[in-house]
């Protein structure tokens, strides 16, 4: 995934993250999150390394990354793709739309395409009930997605010019 | 610069008036008496609007107007959110009260050359109602009957800017339990407006005050439970981002009146916008002096931290979050000792939501007797509802307790999308139930929710119409229940797993009727045995639908239909008669299982049938093909 170099960086960097906090155990979700956001997953390695840096046992940490669903041990694709699963998207066809996604993109909820391209998940409620069923795209809504070519025209603008 | 003391923040106050002199001249001055003030444009920036584009409307505005040099004149802003979402991005100009619906970025040159070049309302985009077909400019009717306590300055005051907050009464409540009121005082005046717990348990929040202060500790925390986990409810975001020092001076309030110095706030990393919010108003609290040591030169010292939740709703449990913020697992823990007693890190502590807590300043400055006025007898004030499904006006909406669902749903809801037939509201998400038809006059409250099998639940307020299937709903929050179960008891890890089996058999179809009774005797299990309140009420969706709804469950069990035809197990889409052969259908069958040529009645192959319905959704001859 990421060279020797840039893993050094990266470790260097939740290193001086780690040592700025007054409270180091208190912190592990914080903390956890901090190497999510520059490794974009939690791979092993990494809990290795966050557990013995607070000096706790690393099934602790693992419990806790197993326990938050915020929180992956998979890399995910260079897009995301989430689709509400929140109650009123429900009622209004979230599900379907969810079907049609897994469709599009060969690939089931949880799951990244061959290519590295779109990871598929679901969530609960963005809170844009309005424009209910919704996807997100990189944090982007696309709202009121009823229609199949609706949905490939989203895809679309993500991928690659060809 | 640091607030000294009161005079110092009456000051600030009396200086910064300005900033919203427009917006409260909008209330009481006609349009003619107004002029000469500088117009201020309200963007929507809720996460309905935000999410359709309001921020590049502003964008779009603010260029133009500068393109005109109109940008003295008019100034635009993007405050929270101004709840009626289904019209959204909504635009509000003060002093003129137009409010303007569903606008795009192509609308804004035409807003800027009629609205305030020619000085002429653009009523295309005003608000139509879609039975009268009449123009509202003002006083849509979407806001009659509602009253925004929680959410005063949601969609009000600019929430980045601390000044507006202080120009609207901004940490007055503060002031005033800090030199005018004692700790006690300040509870029994909590006490005193029956103000209750708007997470959803509604337990009193005076008494949960007093309880904590009179632990003996040498320190106490307070904490603001913004956790909002209910799928289909974003009342506490709205407040968050829309009001997010209304929170902070309530906390402080509660510091002050319980004894604490620490507070914390559990917030959703779902939430990065009400993140950003927060993050500033505590940084601009800290720089007046409003956060830290001897707040306005006071003995006060409090201070607030943020902690982000990572996705598991369990953590809107009291206990649960609390370990979460102690960097564990967040699984709940046996009650008592409460939290009052032995909470974070083992010490009292006192947890109160978000809606909650922005229900506190205006109580504080305006009396108990003011707020225990509204509502009913046991349930005082209102409550925020994210109103949401096949409902007309889909938005956040605060209405008295007492309100009926009938009011909420047919009044501000605007009725049932496309006129078809209500069938339930589902109020309490996950933990609640679903209302039937003959309770629509109920007026609603912590109590009378509960005596019909639902409860008030965090807010939301889901409307389900005759194309919903409620046991395929009452299945969709048991796989959410099952998802979001922490594992740490038996009667839910295990308990909710059975539910969701049992409900998938019998929407596929493969059901019996004494699954339906065993059904039952599982609930009341997981609800007298469950550790926590997510497993105590995780059965409520299903006890709810079996109570009110057990004919359509017998439906599926017995005559293997879905009466809604939303169980695709159970549907059989056939031809009729009136098919005119056009091939259509033929041709996008992706199982290639309808077979029939030109101006021949086709037929589909059901055993093959995926019951997908692509037949159906190209048909163009109404009635051709059914599904039943």
């Amino acid at each position: 995934m990421c060279d020797t170099a840039s893993t050094n960086e990266f470790a260097q960097k939740l290193d001086d993250y780690i040592d700025s906090l007054p409270f180091k155990k208190e912190n592990l979700i914080g903390i956890l999150h901090y190497a999510q956001e520059i490794y974009g997953y939690l791979p092993d390695n990494v809990q290795w390394h966050i557990a013995q840096k607070l000096d706790i046992p690393s099934a602790k940490v693992y419990g806790v990354v197993s326990f938050y669903s915020f929180f992956t041990m998979i890399p995910r694709g260079e897009h995301v793709v989430n689709v509400c699963m929140g109650t009123a998207c429900f009622v209004r066809g979230g599900d379907k739309l969810k079907d049609e996604l897994e469709n599009q993109l060969k690939i089931k909820a949880g799951e990244t395409t061959p290519d590295n391209l779109f990871t598929l998940e679901t969530l609960r409620c963005v809170g844009a009930c309005g424009l209910a069923p919704v996807m997100i795209v990189d944090g982007k809504v696309h709202g009121r997605m009823h229609e199949a070519q609706e949905i490939n025209e989203v895809l679309a603008k993500y991928r690659p010019e060809s | 610069m640091k607030l000294e003391n009161t005079d110092a923040l009456n000051a600030l106050k009396a200086q910064s008036l300005k900033l919203i002199e427009t917006r409260r001249v909008a209330d009481s001055v006609s349009t003619k008496n107004a002029q000469g003030l500088v117009r201020h444009v309200m963007v929507c920036g809720g996460p309905g609007c935000h999410s359709s584009g309001s921020p590049r409307i502003a964008e779009l505005l603010e260029e133009e107007l500068e393109r005109l040099g109109l940008s003295e004149q008019v100034k635009v802003f993007q405050p929270g959110c101004f709840g009626f979402c289904e019209k959204g991005p909504m635009i509000e100009i003060h002093p003129d009260n137009a409010t303007y619906c569903e606008v795009s970025a192509e609308d804004v040159p035409t807003i800027v050359e009629e609205h305030f070049i020619q000085g002429n309302q653009v009523e295309r985009l005003l608000y139509m109602d879609p039975n009268t077909r009449e123009r509202f400019s003002t006083n849509l009717p979407f806001y009659d009957g509602q009253l925004r306590i929680a959410l005063r300055n949601v969609g009000y005051i600019a929430p980045e800017n601390i000044l507006e907050y202080i120009a609207a009464d901004g940490y007055q409540a503060l002031a005033k339990v800090l030199f005018r009121m004692t700790p006690l005082e300040v509870i029994d005046v909590l006490k005193e407006s029956g103000l209750r717990g708007r997470g959803g348990a509604g337990f009193p929040t005076g008494t949960k005050w007093e309880f904590t202060r009179r632990s003996q500790a040498d320190q106490r925390y307070i904490i603001c439970n913004a956790d909002e986990g209910d799928p289909g409810a974003f009342m506490d975001r709205s407040v968050l981002e829309g009001d997010p020092h209304s929170v902070l001076e309530a906390m402080l309030i509660a510091g002050a009146a319980i004894g604490a110095s620490e507070g914390f706030i559990y917030v959703r990393a779902e939430y990065p916008a009400a993140i950003h919010r927060l993050q500033v108003a505590i940084a601009q609290a800290r720089e007046y002096g409003l956060l830290g040591t001897a707040i306005l030169g006071s003995d006060l010292n409090f201070d607030i931290q943020l902690k982000y939740g990572a996705g598991a709703f369990v953590c809107g449990e009291e206990t649960a979050l609390i370990h979460s913020i102690e960097g564990t697992r967040g699984e709940p823990s046996v009650k008592p000792p409460f939290p009052a007693q032995k909470g974070l890190w083992g010490k009292p502590t006192c947890v109160n939501n978000v809606e909650t807590l922005a229900n506190i300043p205006p109580i504080i400055l305006k009396g108990a007797e003011w707020f225990s006025s509204i509502g009913t007898e046991k349930s005082k004030g209102t409550k925020v509802f994210a109103l949401a499904g096949k409902v007309n006006n889909v938005g956040l909406v605060e209405v008295p307790m007492g309100t009926t669902l009938r009011k909420i749903i047919f009044d501000i809801g605007g009725g049932i999308k496309q006129h078809k037939t209500f069938k339930a509201a589902q109020t309490g998400g996950p933990s609640g139930g679903c209302i039937p038809t003959k309770y629509l006059d109920t007026p609603i409250d912590y109590e009378s929710l509960t005596a019909i099998g639902s409860m008030m639940g965090s807010g939301g307020l889901i409307v389900l119409d005759e194309e919903d299937c409620m046991v395929n709903i009452a299945k969709f929050f048991q796989e959410f229940t099952m998802d979001e179960s922490c594992g740490r008891c038996t009667a839910c890890r295990v308990g909710t797993k059975r539910l969701h089996e049992i409900l998938t058999k019998i929407t596929e179809g493969t059901g019996t009727l004494e699954d339906l009774d065993k059904m039952e005797k599982l609930c009341h299990i997981i609800k007298d045995t469950a550790l926590c309140g997510l497993g105590q009420s995780a059965p409520n969706p299903i006890l709810s639908t079996l109570k009110y709804f057990r004919d359509e469950y017998i439906a599926h069990i017995v005559d293997k239909t879905c009466p809604a035809g939303v169980c695709k197990s159970l549907l059989r889409y056939e031809i009729t008669d009136k098919c005119v052969g056009c091939t259509l259908c033929v041709k996008k069958c992706p199982m290639n299982c309808i077979t029939g040529s030109l101006k021949k009645i086709h037929v589909i192959d059901q055993e093959r049938c995926l019951k997908c319905g692509a037949c159906m959704e190209q048909c163009r001859v109404i009635g051709a093909i059914n599904h039943h």
